[in-house]
């Protein structure tokens, strides 16, 4: 029997392939699949349009579907980007302060539980129907798993950690700085990533309730005219923003804790 | 080479730590529970004293007074015949998990030292690389600790407690998660250290042998609440090797503490 600690035939071939291929094919494999489904399962266009239906549309609609994007997107990067302005120090205050810990944290744990959608409404009775409500919706919907992850990540720190840089003379905001914070990055950017799909979702609810433009909006306009292609159009182009806006995160991520990935370029995994 | 520690104003005849009638009780679920009792302790400039004792006796309790961290619930504690009660500065503290920050390369996380203290980095920087260099991680400055293997790690951790040149330092079984053969190369390289700085140690272990061939003072603490049971001065040579473990000296230190142990009900042995 011939034993070997060296990589055999069968897995160099294996690497030769990088893993990003695979999901391409995947994707590609199941939108082909999609189409012939449709063109030769006799599938009304109405119910399901082909994929290649949907980019026709895409196409021919290109600067009404831009323009609403930018619309929708807007809001979404002002709810979340006040998500981030409201939940990263308000988690840090729930670990700073013990009247905060007994006070504003159970009063957020009951409030998370309301289902936003149904506060939807009423926001846009108190503001309006323009772009701030939309933000606001988006930033109720997003900001919890900020407030929750921060606070997880703050709390995480190895005690031997404060300690030790107690016995170096630290005080409450060297703590924070040097120990706690940098030791939250991880729980926080694992919050951020969360929030940043909920983001969509709090956008489009609330275009959906009251608004004049918008992908959220543009969906329920195209659903009524029975254009099925335009609304898997808008749906499509709703995917890529959040995926976009989901790897943009990861990408900080990376580069902010580098540390975590390991020299060879093989990521921390997923 | 190490600079030599400062061994400070203090003539070799006045302890540099002073532990007078300390003792620590915790509210444990309502009941009042004693860790440490009554416990006197004189620890001279220079020392080397380990601190043996069972589980739950109340040792890791008795650092953390020493260095302030935490308060006596009775007593008196002072360095440098000033009385203790705040977390202590001039110290450097090592623990069994080695605490290191994965977000700071080795160099990094020596330095927080010095980040901390707001001292300059370019002050101590060279110092790091050499201390480095004398417990045999040359060329790691720049790793992350995720890199480096347990023994590696706590080796930093050894440096940062180092690096500033405090006056006494302060080590919670800092081999206790290492491997055998692993801790036995520690024992060898804190003991360069020490040889080299001659700061004040205050050394807490499980093991009888790791303090008979550290030490130049061994303390037996009894069984919770913590006091002090017998102490037992350990005149070998320095710089000792390994082998001194095999000597018939080193054999009679090693019995009379396990003896001590013995008389507590520990380490029963059943005739077999």
């Amino acid at each position: 029997m011939k034993l070997s600690l060296t990589p055999t035939d069968a897995d160099e071939r294996r690497l030769e392939i990088p893993g990003y291929l695979y999901s391409i094919a995947a994707v590609v494999a199941l939108t082909l699949l999609w189409e012939a489904f449709v063109r030769y399962g006799a599938i009304s266009p109405l119910l399901l349009p082909a994929p290649s239906q949907i980019l026709l549309s895409m196409i021919k609609n290109f600067s009404l579907i831009m323009y609403m994007s930018v619309v929708t997107l807007l809001e979404i990067l002002l709810g979340f980007g006040l998500a981030v302005v409201v939940g990263l120090p308000l988690g840090a205050l729930i670990v700073f302060s013990r009247v905060a810990r007994l006070t504003v944290y159970p009063i957020l744990v009951g409030l998370q539980t309301i289902p936003k959608p149904a506060l939807a409404p009423i926001i846009i009775v108190w503001i309006g129907t323009g772009l701030t409500s939309k933000a606001l919706i988006a930033f109720a919907i997003a900001f919890f798993p900020i407030v929750v992850d921060t606070v997880i990540g703050l709390k995480s720190a190895q005690i031997e950690t404060i300690y030790l840089a107690r016995s170096m003379g630290a005080n409450i905001f060297q703590i924070y700085r040097y120990i706690r914070f940098p030791n939250a990055l991880p729980a926080i950017f694992g919050g951020l990533k969360v929030a940043s799909t909920l983001a969509v979702v709090g956008a489009i609810v609330g275009e959906f309730v009251s608004a004049d433009k918008g992908l959220g909006y543009l969906v329920l306009v195209a659903n009524g005219d029975l254009d099925t292609k335009l609304v898997f159009a808008c749906v499509l182009m709703l995917t890529l923003m959040g995926l976009v806006f989901y790897y943009a995160i990861e990408g900080l991520e990376a580069l902010v804790l580098h540390w975590r990935v390991s020299d060879d370029g093989t990521g921390s995994g997923h | 080479m190490l600079a030599p520690a400062q061994p400070g104003v203090l003539p070799a005849t006045v302890p540099l730590l002073t532990m007078r009638d300390v003792g620590k009780t915790y509210n444990i679920r309502g009941k009042r529970t004693s860790a440490v009792d009554n416990l006197s302790l004189d620890v001279a400039p220079g020392e080397f004293v380990s601190i043996v004792g069972p589980s739950g006796c109340g040792k890791s309790t008795l650092m953390m007074m020493a260095s302030g961290l935490i308060h006596s619930s009775s007593g008196e504690i002072h360095i440098k015949q000033s009385r203790i009660t705040a977390p202590h500065v001039d110290i450097g503290i090592v623990f069994q998990r080695d605490a290191l920050l994965d977000w700071r390369t080795v160099l990094e996380n020596i330095l927080l030292q010095i980040d901390v203290r707001r001292l300059k980095r370019g002050d101590y920087r060279e110092r790091a690389v050499a201390m480095l260099a004398s417990v045999g991680l040359a060329g790691f400055e720049n790793a992350y600790p995720r890199e480096l293997s347990g023994g590696m790690r706590q080796r930093v951790s050894l440096c940062r407690a180092l690096i500033h040149n405090p006056s006494l330092i302060l080590m919670d079984e800092p081999f206790g998660a290492l491997d055998a053969m692993t801790r036995e190369q520690m024992n060898l390289d804190l003991q360069k250290l020490w040889i080299q700085n001659k700061t004040t140690m205050l050394f807490i272990t499980h093991s009888i042998w790791e303090s008979v061939f550290l030490s130049d003072r061994v303390i037996i603490m009894s069984p919770r609440p913590g006091r002090i049971a017998a102490e037992i001065q350990i005149d070998l040579p320095r710089p000792r090797k390994l082998a001194v473990r095999e000597s018939a000296e080193f054999g009679a230190y090693s019995a009379k503490i396990r003896e001590k142990f013995q008389s507590f009900g520990l380490l029963a042995e059943d005739d077999q």
